[in-house]
């Protein structure tokens, strides 16, 4: 079981307090009406879903009850980094920085 | 050598110790006429069907780990076909057709067991949503049968019917014509039968790159034993299916989860059937030699770990204890996981590609161990004629623009 550091709460805590929330920084088309099939699908359906370094939302359900981001490594499954709702996507630089999973 | 009565006293005589050997392992030559990508059952059963069916013999299965040592080694070894659409119905049927004979075909004991599968119901929506289930089965010629509650008893003993578990069984939806196999020895068998009529098995030797020429179609793979030239390519490498797609610059609808399974201490024969609970999690069966198979949902977040976390496997041993109270003591031997990729509408994606010569077997999830046989006929059929089989043609990529899903996720309403 992880243990999660949740931005808001500022606490590690169990993972059985969250729920997964799927893959980060994907934005709603806002032209819903004038984009292509594809780019709808492309929206709705693809996902990286990255081996190595991915960034995730996870939802204090049984805590703050907030949504906020993570880096994870999905080979090792260890966190690097968990960050507020709304602050861009950590650069490479900065995620290499946070790391010690390897 | 084939397997027969008289090949066994022979070998008797001298101790079993001139068998020959079952699948050599090749080094890849220069050019194949079609690489597979993933030696698990889908993919060393493609390669099988193509050499056998379509007589495209000269072809490669190349594998990053051992032969039959992902998904097809991690597995519950469930196999049935009582799945709500029409397309489902056909895809999962015909897989369950060719498990029939499959023992006899492959000259290789399967150990398929029609010892039936029964999901029971917790709730009156469970009971409805089986009852449709039954009838759609019906109509599609898929064999399915609902039980009363007392009826669930009568074919389970050992089954709690009382109202003292939290989530009480109402009844139950039993397929006669499901049940088992022995994983390995689909693996075994597939890659024996392929490689006596001329597949190479290149085991230890990871894909790195999908070279594709001028015009985008694919020439070749990059391997960690070199550069293998083929005009035809087909992936079938479960988990991580995304990341070798993404070799060739596709991008795929698909997350990649863990999957979790555990095994009891051996006991005497104790479970009749494979019973399953999509309520509350709960899939158990017996194998042959006496162990409890148990398997768990999936874990919620994506990984490529192999590994998964105790709640989970805590959260199914509960309610296997709930419905089935006397299995409070058994000790569990050992616990795995395997990387399951899951599609939006959990069906498996099973044909062509927008590049040309590439083809793909994905998507299977949590349930594709039953799919073996037919997805690898279906596979070889789409790689043979450049074209899908009507039965796999639904099941093509082009689903996620079109919209025309087959959402069995929202059929079963459980998270996979």
């Amino acid at each position: 079981m992880f243990l999660i550091h949740c931005p808001y709460c500022d606490e590690d805590r169990p993972e059985i307090e969250f729920s997964y929330a799927g893959e980060a920084h994907i934005a709603r088309p806002q032209n819903a009406d004038a984009i292509s099939d594809a780019e709808w699908s492309e929206y709705l359906f693809i996902r990286e879903n990255k081996r190595g370094i991915h960034c995730e939302r996870w939802w204090h359900t049984n805590g703050c009850n907030r949504f906020f981001n993570a880096v994870r490594n999905t080979v090792t499954d260890k966190f690097i980094m968990t960050y507020e709702m709304g602050e861009p996507r950590p650069t490479p630089e900065e995620i290499e920085a946070a790391r010690d999973d390897d | 050598m084939k397997f027969s009565a008289r090949s066994l006293f022979a070998n008797a005589l001298t101790g079993h110790k001139n068998w020959p050997e079952q699948f050599p392992d090749k080094e890849p030559e220069k050019q194949y006429d079609v690489i597979i990508v993933g030696a698990g059952g889908h993919g060393l059963g493609a390669a099988y069907y193509l050499a056998k069916k379509y007589g495209i013999r000269n072809v490669a299965v190349i594998e990053k780990g051992w032969l039959g040592g992902g998904n097809t080694g991690r597995n519950t070894t469930v196999i049935r076909s009582n799945y709500l659409y029409d397309e489902s119905a056909a895809i999962y049927d015909h897989s369950v057709d060719l498990w029939d004979g499959l023992s006899q075909e492959l000259n290789y004991n399967t150990m398929f067991s029609k010892r039936g599968v029964l999901m029971l119901a917790h709730n009156i929506h469970d009971v409805q949503s089986f009852q449709r289930h039954i009838h759609a089965n019906r109509l599609n010629g898929v064999d399915n049968q609902w039980l009363s509650r007392e009826d669930c008893k009568a074919f389970l003993p050992i089954l709690d019917i009382s109202e003292r578990p939290h989530y009480p069984v109402l009844g139950g939806a039993l397929q006669m014509r499901a049940g088992t196999a022995r994983h390995d020895s689909v693996a075994w068998g597939y890659a024996r039968a392929a490689s006596q009529i001329g597949v190479d098995i290149i085991q230890n030797c990871a894909v790195t790159g999908i070279r594709r020429s001028k015009d985008g179609a694919v020439t070749g793979v990059e391997t960690e034993k070199g550069f293998i030239k083929a005009n035809k390519i087909a992936v079938s490498a479960a988990g991580h299916s995304a990341v070798v797609m993404a070799m060739a610059g596709l991008r795929f609808p698909l997350e990649s989860y863990p999957l979790q399974a555990l095994v009891s201490e051996p006991v005497k024969p104790v479970m009749p059937c494979v019973v399953m609970s999509n309520a509350v999690h709960a899939y158990i069966s017996q194998s042959d030699k006496g162990e409890l198979v148990i398997g768990a949902g999936t874990d919620q977040y994506t990984s490529y770990s192999q590994r998964g976390a105790l709640h989970i496997l805590e959260h199914t041993l509960m309610s296997i204890c709930e419905l089935f109270p006397i299995f409070k003591r058994m000790r569990m031997l050992r616990s795995w996981a395997g990387i399951v990729d899951v599609t939006p509408d959990r069906s498996p994606i099973l044909g062509k590609t927008p590049i040309e010569g590439l083809y793909v077997n994905c998507g299977w999830g949590t349930g594709g161990f039953k799919a073996t046989p037919g997805a690898a006929d279906l596979l070889a059929y789409t790689i043979a004629h450049d074209e899908p089989h009507k039965i796999n043609a639904p099941f093509n990529l082009d689903r996620f623009t079109g919209g025309r899903l087959i959402d069995e996720a929202a059929a079963a309403a459980v998270a996979h």
